[in-house]
């Protein structure tokens, strides 16, 4: 970065230097376990060995060693008694399904071995998800095997069986409804029609009966503002895309739907003539969201000015654009007046959303994007979605109504509101009052642990179901395994108790060939094939909704205010974990979460300004207090986040979910205030704020590896530059030499080698990465990493062979320290994925002594762990910092109680990759099985293997496509072609000074901001 | 007359021609018969006289015209219903079960089949025509032991017995000067070889040696228990259930995938499920006690648990569809002759070493296989030598451990 002033940090801790960054700098995996830190009884916490320890375990080991070698265990193999006809051992079968949690949607391909789903990857027949999934759809396939769901149906506690659980719950319901009491279904959205007409079959049974729908994270005000029902959103035609507080990259409604959709949009190339616009992206919000972290042009604003931030841009647009103005008081807003400049000027391709749940902004901003255009374009208001379906609404007045003892019965189907309703606490004093109440839920969760009657749902994968998305759009759910315990799918339950038959495969099937295909088996046995049925083609409505503005912007003048000076709190979903319904899943638990970059907790992150006027810092353990609710939780210091806002995440602070979840962070939903009828995830009015004086790590994998000050790690340039000319910004090393200035990658200590026949390599683009970490799931999953838990990442020992670097950065000078405390405010983010770069010049295959890494003939960096005796050097000489050290037996072992840790578990290991132990290092393979698997795929087939045929985990699941996975020597291949453009543009190797010559390759990011003025 | 000559020659030479393309093509129909025989027939069927599911076909072409058995093969409920007197004897004396229709096989397919049993019976002895495409020099069984280690210790015998020879010489020589005078003719000659002995065996120089010799041989003989640790060549374990391959493989011939489903197609060749064994042993010696075994844990609905022979380590990947599939190579180059086994036994050490081996000697199966053509291109431009397996990369390590 000679060629620029700017200067990247990790965290707060690098950008000030502080003492415990410092002592860590060479410290890649934390301190050794050594005698004099052995404080703790757990291996965790240091493991203290003494010598005469050590002794006996020596002498125990040899003789249980030679016991053991003795004679070798007699292993069996047990083959099928009677095999299926399409299973083969050994042999991989896919099945396409349908992910649904609640109005998360994704079409899937379940990979299953002998029977058991271990891998989940898109669907690209889907033309909604397109083939990508969220990093929850990934580790959903986790959730399957967790130990601690229900084993079967409960009654009053007490395990029971599904006849009696039958006999006694239809009893108590027919007496409920003899006397004409209220019955209610609530749930989360539901996205399944059939769904949906079994639970009407089932109020045809039971007149009284209401089905409430509400969301944990609603997006009931978007849907009040156009007529009930969500519009379809497409950012893929938008110029200008101007998002108030919606996370739509990392959380709000269907992310990676909308981060493709963004990235065609961001996409540019280099080649002469190639596309080198594209659209720009204003952000305005509170948190510094993994949105906002991808925008060209962000501002911060606080909770309490929100609607008056709706008011200011329609008004700067409707100024421009001669509607009349509304009223309300002015905020200052930086970069206001620009974003609605843009609007107008990219009329019609131009989009405005907000993630505010208060009906009256969202109004505001569907008025704001009538003006501009949208309706028509890129928002339609002819398709209806259906993932929030949610009423918030409704769901007050039950939980009032079942307060008021007026509720006769009810059945959660799936739903928690116990927990993560803002009335939660309300619901759960006035359930007891509620004469028969049922959940089918499948863990004793905080609402099922307090109802009579709990009959278990079967997870998705082991059940029937379908879904519609959008109007009009279908897809199936089939199950890929039995049910492993005694559950029933809850629709199987409704129709049982509705005196129907209870077999809904065969009601599914009859209703979709009635009302969806319209044919017969052979539409059916095709839809089922196919995972979708996608008939219709989407009408395009440009309709707008109308909206009293004025009306609405008096609503809003009373609930804001434009300048508070008050602690103000923020309640926001974090991108890994969301609302907490798989907070179970040690993989999404530790799950690095993209700008903050903690894992295993939520905290309340506040600003650096925010914190010194606090007397606070980052660690600090703080009880926040608001609405009479009191939660303690440490501080985390968080650029970019407005002043004087306290930012805690749902989803944390689980009680009832089980080993990995319960007891972690703390739960935020009862700061949820309601504004204008609807849950916002605010809190304005007396917030609190004091020092307990304890201090507690928080889980950051941050600064874990750092940069060593090298440089052109990342490489960015502006749009404008850009268009000009392809190489700007980019960085080429040049080194002295007794025969003058040349370039680094022309010096070389190395043979080099040749491949004749793969070059596998990655090309990774910067500019569409929004950083949403679906790729380190699906790796994990993939490759068998495993979870080491809240300490081990404490002790910087996370084993991700996939991670998401996250650097700050600003324009000020380096030792304008000033310039710079100001820039950390609200500084620019770059997202780096980092994994081993597969160095044709590998630093850490000349400095292992056992030859346990080497170099293959396809330019793979191998990793043999059965030859690794764990010196470590190899990771001490590696550059990039990729390499993870087992430190730990991570598998079978108390102290790591997690997935590995069960029989159950363990069911979802890869059988194709090996399982470290302890005292190994392993690294990105890249996914070496799968290459191997596609080889002998075409040699079977006696030809080459085809491009696209063999891909790696982390390429599949990127929803943005930024990363191109393929064999350089294929010239035909993506990779190749894209290579070819870019060499002279935006690609670069990272660290290319040190001529390692890597084969993952990097395209540099183009931010749409306007060209720095000459100084 | 020159002419005429020519002419004759000529037509002896067609004539001669004639013959044995005749010949060469009904090898080839017999070869193939052979194939379709015993994917198809063998089950059922042998091509002696002995009678399985159904009677043996020894002389078929003789009791039966070929234009029925054509018609049997391809529909034999047509055969039976149409009142044929032959056909509804077989099928009483056959307790009603009808044969399996194979509508699909042409006329020439049939009697290419027949031709393989006619074969088969004529001359017993001969080899199976049309053995598949040899897959290159089978690998010997390789001294898994280190060779280095073993010249190694021979190359210090042969030095410690040099040094011994000289050592007694010495001790000889010095003992003679010194004894010279006080040599007793009257002690007999045993006396004096014992005599010998006692001062040889006080000899401290001979002493050492003999120590040395111990410990080297010693040496060697741990260093090769301790290769041989977890090295089970020849493990031969008692099975749940005494099938035999010597009888199925060898005597009815029955093709190897035919049980094991997965051999060609995914990474294990899979332990055949009861079902498959049903397909047979439902009708076929259904009193044995042994196969009543298959159907009491039917009946009870366990699976069978057998012992597994050959056991691979997890940390290495071995897939057989790579092998048998791609590479070419027949089941018993690493099995060794299964239809000979009464009881299956690991013939091979199935040691890295031994992998290795293979990997260095076997030439890679190229021919027709696109995936090879360019790689055979390259290596044939700086090489006289065939393309063997670790030209491609058959010696590194994330071949086998991922």
């Amino acid at each position: 970065m000679e060629n620029s002033n700017k200067r990247y940090w990790k965290g707060i801790e690098e950008l000030t230097n502080e003492p415990s960054f410092v002592k860590n700098i060479h410290n890649e995996f934390g301190n050794m376990p050594s005698e004099t830190d052995a404080k703790g009884d757990s291996l965790v916490d240091g493991a203290g060995t003494h010598r005469r320890d050590f002794l006996k375990m020596l002498g125990f080991g040899v003789a249980a060693v030679s016991l053991a070698a003795c004679e070798s265990p007699v292993k069996n193999t047990i083959p099928y008694l009677n095999k299926p006809e399409d299973v083969e051992p050994t042999i991989a079968n896919w099945y396409a399904s349908t992910y649904t949690d609640g109005g998360d949607y994704a079409s899937i391909l379940v990979k299953t071995r002998e029977g058991r789903p271990i891998k989940i990857e898109g669907n690209k027949s889907s033309s909604i998800s397109k083939g990508v999934l969220s990093g929850r759809a990934h580790a959903s396939v986790l959730s399957l095997y967790d130990n601690e769901k229900l084993k079967g149906p409960q009654a009053a506690g007490k395990a029971t069986d599904w006849t009696s659980l039958d006999k006694d719950f239809t009893a108590k319901l027919a007496e409920v409804a003899a006397k004409g009491g209220q019955i209610r279904i609530v749930s989360n959205t539901i996205l399944s029609p059939t769904t949906k007409k079994v639970i009407a079959d089932f109020a045809a049974k039971y007149p009284t009966t209401q089905h409430i729908t509400y969301d944990a994270n609603p997006a009931y005000g978007l849907t009040q503002a156009h007529g009930g029902v969500l519009p379809n959103i497409d950012f893929s035609q938008a110029k200008t895309i101007v998002s108030v507080g919606a996370d739509f990259l990392g959380s709000w409604i269907a992310p990676t739907e909308f981060a493709a959709q963004w990235a065609i949009t961001r996409r540019v190339s280099s080649e002469k003539g190639g596309k080198k616009d594209m659209s720009r992206h204003y952000q305005f919000e509170t948190i510094l969201s993994n949105t906002g972290a991808n925008a060209d042009y962000r501002a911060s604003y606080k909770p309490s000015q929100e609607g008056l931030v709706a008011v200011a841009l329609y008004n700067a647009v409707a100024k421009l654009t001669g509607a009349a103005t509304i009223a309300g008081a002015s905020v200052k807003v930086d970069h206001l007046e620009k974003a609605a400049k843009d609007l107008v000027a990219s009329k019609g391709a131009s989009i405005i959303v907000a993630g505010s749940n208060d009906p009256e902004v969202q109004k505001i901003i569907a008025a704001t994007n009538a003006l501009v255009g949208a309706y028509g374009t890129t928002i339609n208001t002819g398709l209806a979605v259906n993932y929030r379906q949610g009423n918030d609404m409704a769901m007050a007045n039950f939980i009032k109504e079942a307060g008021a003892g007026s509720i006769a019965a009810v059945i959660f189907y799936n739903a928690n509101p116990v927990y993560n309703h803002p009335m939660g606490a309300a619901l759960a004093a006035a359930l007891p009052k509620v004469g028969l109440s049922l959940a089918t839920n499948d863990r004793a969760d905080e609402t099922a642990s307090l109802c009579q009657f709990i009959a278990p749902d079967s997870h998705f994968l082991e059940s029937w179901n379908d879904a519609e998305p959008k109007a009009g759009f279908y897809s199936l759910t089939q199950p890929t395994i039995s049910t492993i315990f005694k559950t029933r799918q809850a629709q199987s339950s409704f129709l049982t108790w509705a005196g129907l038959s209870a077999d809904f495969a065969a009601y599914l099937e009859s209703n979709w060939e009635k009302n969806i295909l319209k044919g017969g088996k052979v539409a059916w046995n095709n839809a089922l094939h196919d995972g979708v049925f996608e008939p219709t083609t989407a009408t395009v409505s440009s309709a707008s909704p109308s909206v009293d503005v004025n009306a609405s912007a008096a609503a809003i003048s009373k609930a804001y205010t434009a300048s508070s000076t008050g602690l103000e709190i923020t309640v926001y979903e974090k991108v890994g974990l969301g609302t907490g319904s798989q907070a179970n899943n040690p993989w999404l638990q530790e799950f690095p979460e993209p700008v903050s970059k903690a894992c295993w907790d939520n905290y309340a992150a506040i600003s650096q300004p925010t914190a010194t006027k606090l007397k606070l810092k980052q660690g600090d353990v703080v009880e926040v207090s608001a609405k009479g609710y009191k939660v303690s939780l440490p501080v985390l210091v968080q650029p970019g986040q407005a002043q004087d806002t306290i930012a805690i995440a749902i989803g944390y602070g689980r009680t009832k979910a089980g080993k990995s979840a319960d007891g972690v962070g703390v739960n935020a939903y009862p700061f949820i205030s309601e504004i204008n009828g609807a849950c916002v995830g605010t809190c304005t009015q007396g917030v609190s704020i004091t020092a307990t004086g304890d201090t507690k790590d928080i889980a950051q994998t941050q600064t874990h590896q750092t940069v060593m000050a090298r440089q052109a790690v990342v490489q960015e340039t502006v749009l404008a530059d850009f268009a000009k000319d392809a190489k700007a910004g980019s960085f080429t090393p040049r080194v002295k030499t007794s025969e003058g200035e040349k370039d680094a990658t022309d010096l070389t200590l190395w043979n080099g080698h040749e491949y004749n026949n793969h070059a596998w390599g990655m090309v990774i683009d910067l500019n569409t990465c929004t950083g949403c970490s679906a790729c380190v799931v699906s790796c994990n999953a993939e490759n068998n990493v495993p979870v080491v838990g809240r300490q081990e990442v404490i002790n910087r020992r996370e084993m991700h062979w996939m991670r998401i670097d996250r650097y700050y950065s600003s324009d000020a000078e380096v030792e304008d320290l000033k310039g710079l405390e100001i820039a950390s405010d609200n500084p620019e983010v770059v997202f780096q994925p980092m994994l081993c770069q597969h160095c044709n010049n590998a630093p850490c295959e000349t400095v292992c002594p056992v030859l346990a890494t080497t170099h293959s003939t396809e330019g793979l960096n191998q990793m043999t762990y059965n030859r690794c005796i764990g010196t470590r050097y190899c990771a001490n000489n590696c550059p990039y910092k990729v390499r993870r050290f087992n430190w730990f037996r991570y598998f079978q072992t108390d102290d790591f109680d997690f997935n590995f840790n069960n029989d159950l578990g363990r069911m979802v290991i890869n059988p194709d990759v090996t399982v470290r132990s302890r005292g190994v290092m392993e690294k990105c393979s890249m996914c070496v099985q799968r290459i191997q698997a596609g080889k002998l795929e075409a040699k079977k087939e006696k030809r080459r293997p085809v491009d696209g045929e063999i891909q790696v985990a982390c390429a599949q699941s990127c929803p943005t496509n930024a990363i191109t996975f393929g064999d350089m020597n294929d010239p035909a291949s993506e990779i190749s072609k894209l290579l070819l453009v870019e060499k002279e543009g935006r690609a670069y190797h990272v660290i290319e000074e040190i001529n390692v010559k890597p084969n993952i390759s990097y395209l540099k990011k183009v931010r749409n901001k306007d060209a720095k003025k000459e100084a | 007359m020159c002419c005429k000559k020519l002419t004759l020659v000529k037509f002896l030479f067609s004539f001669l021609f004639l013959i044995a393309s005749t010949t060469a093509m009904l090898a080839q129909d017999a070869a193939e018969g052979e194939t379709l025989f015993k994917n198809n027939c063998a089950a059922c069927h042998a091509s002696t006289d002995e009678v399985l599911v159904g009677p043996g076909l020894k002389g078929i072409s003789e009791r039966r015209p070929i234009e029925w058995i054509v018609k049997w093969v391809h529909n034999p409920q047509a055969v039976i219903a149409s009142g044929d007197k032959y056909a509804n004897d077989l099928y009483n004396k056959f307790n009603k079960a009808a044969m399996t229709p194979y509508p699909n096989f042409s006329e020439a397919q049939i009697k290419g089949i027949i031709a393989y049993i006619d074969a088969s019976n004529a001359a017993p002895a001969a080899p199976a025509a049309g053995a598949a495409p040899a897959a290159g020099a089978a690998a010997p069984a390789a001294q898994s032991s280190g060779g280095m280690m073993e010249v190694l210790l021979v190359g210090l015998l042969i030095i410690m017995v040099i040094v011994l020879i000289a050592l007694l010489s010495i001790v000889n020589s010095l003992s003679k000067l010194s004894k010279a005078a006080e040599a007793d003719p009257s002690k007999s000659f045993f006396e004096r070889v014992s005599e010998n002995a006692k001062s040889l065996a006080a000899n401290s120089a001979v002493k050492t040696g003999i120590i040395v010799l111990v410990l080297l041989l010693g040496g060697k003989a741990t260093i090769d228990a301790a290769y041989g640790v977890g090295i089970h060549q020849g493990y031969a374990p008692e099975q749940p259930i005494k099938f035999s391959h010597k009888l199925h493989a060898g005597q009815y011939q029955i093709n190897c995938n035919y049980c094991h489903t997965g051999v060609y197609e995914g990474k294990g060749a899979n332990v055949p499920s009861a079902n498959i064994c049903m397909n047979c042993h439902n009708a076929i010696k259904r009193e044995s006690p042994e196969i009543q075994k298959i159907y009491k844990a039917l009946e009870k609905d366990e699976p069978i648990q057998w012992v597994r022979v050959h056991n691979l380590p997890d940390l290495a990947y071995f897939n057989h569809s790579q092998h048998t599939n791609v590479g070419g190579l027949e089941c018993k180059n690493c099995h060794g002759e299964i239809e000979k086994m009464e009881v299956v036994e690991q013939r091979s050490s199935l040691t890295m070493g031994w992998c290795i081996d293979c990997h260095r000697q076997t030439d890679v199966n190229a021919k027709g296989n696109a995936y090879y053509d360019k790689l055979v291109e390259v290596h044939n431009k700086d090489s006289k030598t065939p393309l063997k397996v670790q030209n491609i990369g058959g010696l590194e390590c994330s071949k086998c451990h991922y």
